[in-house]
């Protein structure tokens, strides 16, 4: 081609990115260096962003390979509270377990669980306080176990039944729960986090003392809404926390494509201004310590942070898709930073708060506490077993009050079932 | 008579700034935002003296990223505020579609009313200025077929200041779109004459306090006997001087709120008229013109003698030398009462 346009130079190559491996590929992680745990400074809370560009490509890790607590991001927590994330997790594991099982069943349409990134909600809901608005994406739904929100009013959501109170209008686990201060959950990937900046805005204009934090998966890093709010935060020195949770797949795509082959979630920071930090998303110590520093300096008008969480999605994106189609099956398995909740249970143990006994009886309870509760839900009916909702429903709450062509709607709707017979 | 509210002469700029002046006073949850509209007050001057006067925390310049604007304005109201963005011009409003779209106007729906989005999105729309594609669109058809949404158009200084204040209080989201050609003067679409500016009109005599113009209402500009027409914005004055020129006894009707419309006092004038001129600066097709013809044909069919008519921008980009052959103003609009009248 080059010789046909009369130019003797090389052919340009457009670079696709691949990830490493494919079905049927056997995974080798040898090549992945571990940092180790306690190697990276705490920086002091109102430290210059400019002065914080190494955190953005090191990894925060307090848990060793033996389960203790070191260096200096060790949040020092009392056994009692190392206990209840512990539990929150194995709840949040045991509940996603239920309802995919559930969806499987053919109870609900649809489920998307987190398994094995439990920490990165966990940890940072126990490290926020519960008035502190949260903007989620879908796969947070450990912090409204976090934050103690009944698992019954969860699934009937999940079930969209009588109970739902969105009123079968949102898709399964498109939560909203203001008593938790857990904002509505769109399907629009993204726009949560311009939100939650401008809530940090008000806040802080109102002279308040809440924060505000958002979650976005690393595909998620890519829509223009991630780069708005970052421009936002670090304008205004919003106090807000910007997670990212790099779990190294968006449903097919590897997080090359999102640019991982090229820098850091974290390191997105450094040109927006931002106190950037990157943990290891499946130490439940560092996640709460990350966003303990993240939330002090908020709250004490030094500015955003973002966090990026590097862990792995260690199952398929959600009941409609299988990942081995397109990634090895080994992956999860072999992944070197392990499991969130074992490596938590290995600490406690470690640290002589806990035993395989008492695990075994918290495995024991969760899974009833999920079960009474779904069973409970299932009162209330589940999604093909009829419509859940009264049909005026439908019309209400597009608007505050109902206008006339919506009401004219409503009366036809009404009409040509009674018309039909039904 | 005494307690009569004190007016004082407006064009639409001062009556806007002044809707918003009077409601930032009212409640301490009203912010301004956008592109320019702080220190300098607004590339029309419209927000001009809300930043000295109610600080800086109220009234703030923000960077140039509309679907920002619109997504902190959202999270804003989260938190409780109302927020009264600015987009700089109608056509720049795109970038905010997704925070608009899937974001405000359903957020009330999606949660069953746990969180809502006050927000009153202002933004300068329309041509007849020479701004060529990208500051003249009528982008209105984009925003009424949004669930959820409230669209408005003022016509004139009075109702841009009551129909602000109306948006404001209102608990939707409303998309208030400001005709810029008529901010300083009631603009009749013959672009080859001196306009009048809005002192001479009776509409820029406006109460200096708090007064509402209801969303949902229409007004009947003037009333006539032979045929409606439907127009907005900068068409209601185009409409009224050719209807004028032409002695036709037209009623003229500006819908000022396109959702909720003011179906009511459409459908009895076109019952009263037989006849029907739909008028808007638009592209036609799906434009707000076609679902004005489609509600008066389901609410009107037995009474229409003549086929609606509309009259409409072409449907290509709003093109800049040829702008007045694109815009729909006294010749064609004259065409098409002739048209409607003869059938
Ligand atoms: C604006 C938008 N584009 C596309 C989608 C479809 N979609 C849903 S989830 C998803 C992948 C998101 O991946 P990531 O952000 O990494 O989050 P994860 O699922 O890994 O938690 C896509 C493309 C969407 N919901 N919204």
């Amino acid at each position: 081609m080059s010789s046909e346009n009369g130019r003797n130079l090389r052919p340009l190559s457009l670079h696709v990115p691949e990830p490493k491996f494919r079905p049927g590929d056997a995974v080798d992680f040898n090549d992945f260096d571990i940092p180790p745990a306690g190697a990276v400074a705490r920086p002091a809370i109102d430290a210059d962003p400019s002065a914080m560009a190494g955190h953005a490509y090191a990894l925060v890790r307090v848990l060793d390979e033996e389960g203790r607590a070191v260096g200096p991001w060790d949040p020092k927590l009392s056994p009692e509270r190392l206990i209840r994330m512990l539990r929150h997790m194995a709840l949040t594991r045991a509940y996603d377990d239920r309802m995919y099982r559930a969806q499987r069943q053919g109870k609900t349409s649809f489920y998307m669980k987190c398994t094995g990134e439990e920490a990165t909600a966990i940890g940072a809901a126990h490290a926020l306080d519960r008035d502190d608005m949260v903007f989620p994406s879908y796969r947070q739904q450990g912090i409204l176990i976090a934050r103690d929100w009944p698992l019954i009013d969860m699934m009937n959501q999940v079930y969209s039944n009588k109970g739902d109170r969105l009123k079968g209008r949102q898709m399964p686990i498109m939560y909203s729960a203001k008593g938790a201060s857990f904002f509505s959950i769109s399907g629009n990937l993204a726009t949560q986090y311009p939100q939650a900046v401008g809530f940090a805005m008000a806040s802080a204009a109102k002279g308040d003392t809440r924060i505000a934090a958002a979650w976005c998966g690393e595909g998620s890093t890519a829509e223009g809404d991630f780069h708005s709010a970052c421009t936002f935060a670090s304008v205004y020195r919003a106090p807000v926390i910007l997670n990212v949770i790099n779990n190294q797949w968006a449903i097919s795509s590897f997080s090359g494509f999102a640019g991982a082959e090229a820098t850091t979630f974290a390191a997105r920071a450094i040109g927006y201004g931002i106190a950037g930090l990157r943990v290891d998303g499946n130490d439940t110590l560092a996640v709460y310590a990350a966003t303990e520093w993240a939330a002090e300096r908020a709250r004490n008008n030094y500015g955003p942070t973002l966090i990026e969480h590097f862990t792995y999605r260690a199952e398929g994106h959600s009941t409609s898709d299988d990942p081995t189609k397109y990634r090895s099956a080994e992956e999860n398995v072999k992944w070197p930073l392990g499991d969130p909740i074992a490596r938590l249970k290995q600490h406690l143990i470690a640290i002589g708060a806990w035993d395989e006994d008492r695990h075994a009886a918290m495995d024991k309870e969760v899974a009833e506490e999920v079960r009474a509760a779904q069973k409970e839900s299932e009162k209330l009916g589940i999604l093909h077993d009829g419509l859940k909702q009264p049909f005026d429903s439908m019309f209400e709450d597009v608007f505050e009050e109902m206008p006339w062509h919506l009401k004219e709607q409503l009366a036809q709707m009404t009409a040509e079932r009674k018309a039909a017979g039904i | 008579m005494s307690d009569a509210p004190e007016t004082k002469t407006m064009n639409m700029i001062q009556a806007i700034n002044s809707a918003l002046d009077v409601m930032m006073g009212r409640d301490q949850d009203i912010v301004v935002l956008g592109e320019d509209v702080g220190y300098f007050g607004g590339v029309f001057k419209a927000t001009e003296g809300l930043q000295a006067k109610h600080g800086k925390t109220r009234v703030f310049d923000t960077p140039i990223t509309e679907c920002g604007i619109i997504g902190v304005a959202v999270g804003m109201c989260t938190y409780g505020l109302r927020p009264v963005p600015e987009i700089q011009f109608a056509d720049y409003i795109y970038p905010a579609l997704d925070q608009i779209v899937s974001e405000a106007a359903r957020l009330r729906y999606r949660s069953a009313g746990e969180y809502t989005a006050p927000i009153t999105v202002r933004s300068p729309f329309g041509g007849g200025i020479f701004g060529g594609q990208t500051h003249s669109q009528s982008p209105e058809g984009i925003f009424t077929h949004v669930a959820g949404l409230k669209t408005v158009v003022p016509s004139n200084p009075y109702d841009a200041k009551g129909l602000l204040i109306s948006a404001i209080e209102d608990n939707d989201p409303v998309i208030f779109f400001e005709p810029k050609r008529i901010y300083n003067g009631p603009f009749d679409g013959h672009y080859d004459r001196p306009v009048t500016p809005w002192s001479k009109h009776p509409t820029s005599a406006v109460p200096q306090g708090y007064y509402k113009v209801p969303l949902g209402k229409a007004a009947i500009v003037r009333p006539g006997e032979d045929v409606t027409v439907l127009a907005y914005g900068t068409m209601v004055h185009v409409a009224a001087a050719v209807i004028e020129n032409q002695g036709v006894d037209a009623e003229l009707i500006d819908l000022r709120t396109l959702v909720p419309l003011d179906m009511e006092t459409i459908a009895a004038s076109v019952k009263k008229t037989g006849r029907c001129v739909i008028v808007h600066e638009a592209t036609k097709t799906s434009g707000f013109g076609a679902e004005l013809s489609a509600l008066v044909q389901e609410h009107c069919f037995h009474h229409l003698e003549a086929p609606i008519q509309r009259v409409t921008g072409w449907d290509t980009p709003y093109p800049h030398s040829l702008e007045w052959a694109y815009y729909p103003g006294p010749v064609r609009l004259g065409e098409a009462l002739k048209r409607v009248m003869q059938d």
